[in-house]
């Protein structure tokens, strides 16, 4: 479904990302992994049109979407949330969600329609699945930071995605509240069929969900394969998972 | 419950000005309806999309002199040259728009107000079409006999005809203002003024949506500046010089950029004071920026935040 080839990205002479290669299959479940600063973000970037790449590609479904700005990306029905929660502070919850539907939906352009008369029930219904009802009407800056990272993967469900990115979806969150997003993130992924790439921290969770896992390191990858795989490379043993063990 | 119409109830209260026999209340509140206009476009920009323009004056002056342009040289009537006057300061919004939104911040700020330098100095030197430094004088009363004629209204003036017609006009413009601040357009403009950065990728063409938002308020700016050149009975440079830009942007601080009629208030307070205190004393400047650094400190969501914190303090007290 997305191949990503080859793709470079240096800033000022710093190159974050030095040729990765990246193949993800359909409704499958892929985790880039690696230590700070390895370049998963500026990966997802690369993807998503947020930063274009210096050299190589992205292909979507054998379409070549490389350096395409992020909002005609998201219409080919990608989405992501980010490791920073980035969402609309002053909206409430509600809001929040609602425009993430307009905007999907091509409601973009719609001068005089009533906003109020739009996706009521769909957004409800959203909000439900991620636990958010109750705090419908809050404004979202003043949630909770495990809650507004529940909203950040919301606005990436609104847009109906069939590829979602989730660049560390559970970061900050309390054990509890890591347990319950996976098991959301898991089930609706399952549900809709969806193929979904996210990179995480916690390990537990990357062996507990990933089909594939990729380990990136100072801009490269170096290790990919099956869980069992990655867990049995030398290599990822030593920069990585090492690390963690001393 | 719903809100009581605050904006129809006002506009309706509006048209009696005239009975109170002053020309010199009617001469203030349609200076008052026409800025209120001019400020509400501003706030398209400002409150709705986060977008600061320092050069919001020239599609106001723009409206000025197409409208007094086509009145005055070509006996276009009223009723076409006020559309023509939005349609126009519109386009120039679009050509210059394109431009602008290509930068963020302080540096789209910046380029709207060099636009509007050029159109200023374009109006301030085509002696052949504006008149140069002299302006365009004598902008002729669209023909409001017919206004006399209507039952009730034949023993005003013409000009309380002409504020009446803009009092009609300008809330009509602010009825269209207000659908597009609650359409689907409107609330995703507020996601870009929250987050452009999340707003693409919620899918919103970012630049896009902004250049439409400002095409929309320069063509309700020149409308204004249409109803002004008129009501000033001709037209001058100044009316797209920088100083009316910062005017405007005091007028939508001060009433408040979070609310819809906040800008129309804030211009309600700014020119009613002005014509008070400057009648008292020649300190008007000095006045206006001591009472706008207290409204920043004390109150940053301008009167219209102020009064409507202690609405709502007062209406839980009497729940209490
Ligand atoms: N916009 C930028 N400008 C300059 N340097 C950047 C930029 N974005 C990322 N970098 C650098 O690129 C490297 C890779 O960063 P990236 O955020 O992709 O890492 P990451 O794998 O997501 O790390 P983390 O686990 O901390 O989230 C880092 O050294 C970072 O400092
Ligand atoms: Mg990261």
């Amino acid at each position: 479904m997305l191949e990503v080839r080859g793709v470079r990205k240096a800033f000022d002479g710093f190159q974050a990302v030095a040729g990765v290669d990246l193949t993800v299959g359909k409704g499958s479940i892929c985790a880039i992994i690696g230590p700070n600063g390895a370049g998963k973000t500026t990966v997802f970037n690369l993807i998503t049109g947020h930063l274009r790449p210096d050299a190589g590609s992205v292909t979507l479904n054998g379409r070549e979407i490389t350096g395409l700005p992020p909002h005609e990306i998201c219409r080919l029905k990608i989405a992501r949330s980010f490791q920073r929660t980035n969402i609309f502070p002053r909206l409430t919850v509600f809001q929040n969600i609602q425009a993430a539907f307009l905007s999907h939906r091509g409601h973009g352009l719609n001068l005089f329609g009533n906003v109020e008369r739009y996706y009521r029930a769909e957004t409800e219904t959203l909000l439900g699945s991620i636990r958010l009802s109750e705090k419908a009407h809050e404004i979202s800056g003043f949630l909770s930071h495990g809650n507004q990272k529940q909203l950040e993967l919301g606005l990436a469900l609104a847009s109906e995605p069939e590829l979602l990115l989730l660049d560390e979806p559970t970061a900050g969150m309390s054990a509890t509240e890591t347990h319950e997003t996976i098991a959301l993130i898991e089930r609706i992924a399952r549900d809709h069929g969806l193929t979904l790439l996210f990179t995480e921290h916690d390990m537990e969770v990357v062996f507990s969900i990933a089909q594939t896992i990729v380990v990136l390191h100072q801009g490269r990858v170096i290790a990919g394969g099956t869980p069992a795989e990655v867990r049995a490379n030398p290599e990822v043993q030593r920069v990585y998972l090492g690390e963690r063990g001393r | 419950m719903s809100r009581p119409p605050w904006g129809l109830l006002a506009a309706l209260a509006a048209l009696f000005i005239p009975a109170l026999g002053s020309r010199f209340y009617t001469f203030v509140a349609t200076d008052v309806a026409i800025m209120a206009l001019f400020a509400v476009s501003l706030n398209l920009l400002l409150g709705y999309g986060g977008l600061v323009s320092f050069g919001h004056a020239a599609y106001f002056g723009i409206g000025a002199y197409a409208c007094g342009i086509l009145m005055k040289y070509h006996a276009v009537p009223f009723a076409l040259a006020l559309p023509a006057a939005g349609l126009i300061a519109g386009a120039f919004a679009a050509f210059f728009g394109f431009f602008c939104v290509r930068l963020t911040k302080i540096y789209f700020a910046m380029l709207t107000l060099a636009f509007a330098q050029i159109v200023w100095a374009i109006c301030f030197k085509w002696n052949s079409v504006t008149g140069g430094e002299q302006g365009m004088p004598e902008i002729p009363y669209p023909d409001l006999g017919w206004a006399a004629r209507l039952p009730g209204l034949g023993t005003y003036r013409a000009g309380d005809h002409f504020y009446m017609l803009t009092v009609a006009l300008v809330a009509a413009c602010l009825w269209l203002l207000r659908r597009v601040v609650r359409s689907p357009f409107g609330r995703l403009l507020t996601t870009i003024r929250e987050n452009p950065e999340r707003a693409e990728f919620i899918g919103v063409n970012v630049r896009r949506h902004e250049l439409i938002a400002f095409v929309i308020a320069g063509l309700f700016a020149g409308i204004a500046g249409g109803l002004f050149g008129i009501f000033n009975r001709g037209v001058f440079p100044d009316f797209a010089y920088w100083p009316k830009s910062s005017e405007v942007l005091i007028m939508t601080i001060l009433g408040g950029t979070g609310y819809f009629y906040g800008p129309a208030i804030g211009a309600l307070v700014l020119l009613v004071l002005n014509q008070q205190i400057t009648s008292y004393t020649q300190y008007w400047p000095f006045i206006l920026g001591t009472l706008l650094i207290i409204l920043l400190f004390a109150f940053p969501g301008g009167i219209v935040g102020a009064l409507s914190r202690l609405g709502s303090r007062l209406g839980r007290a009497r729940r209490a």
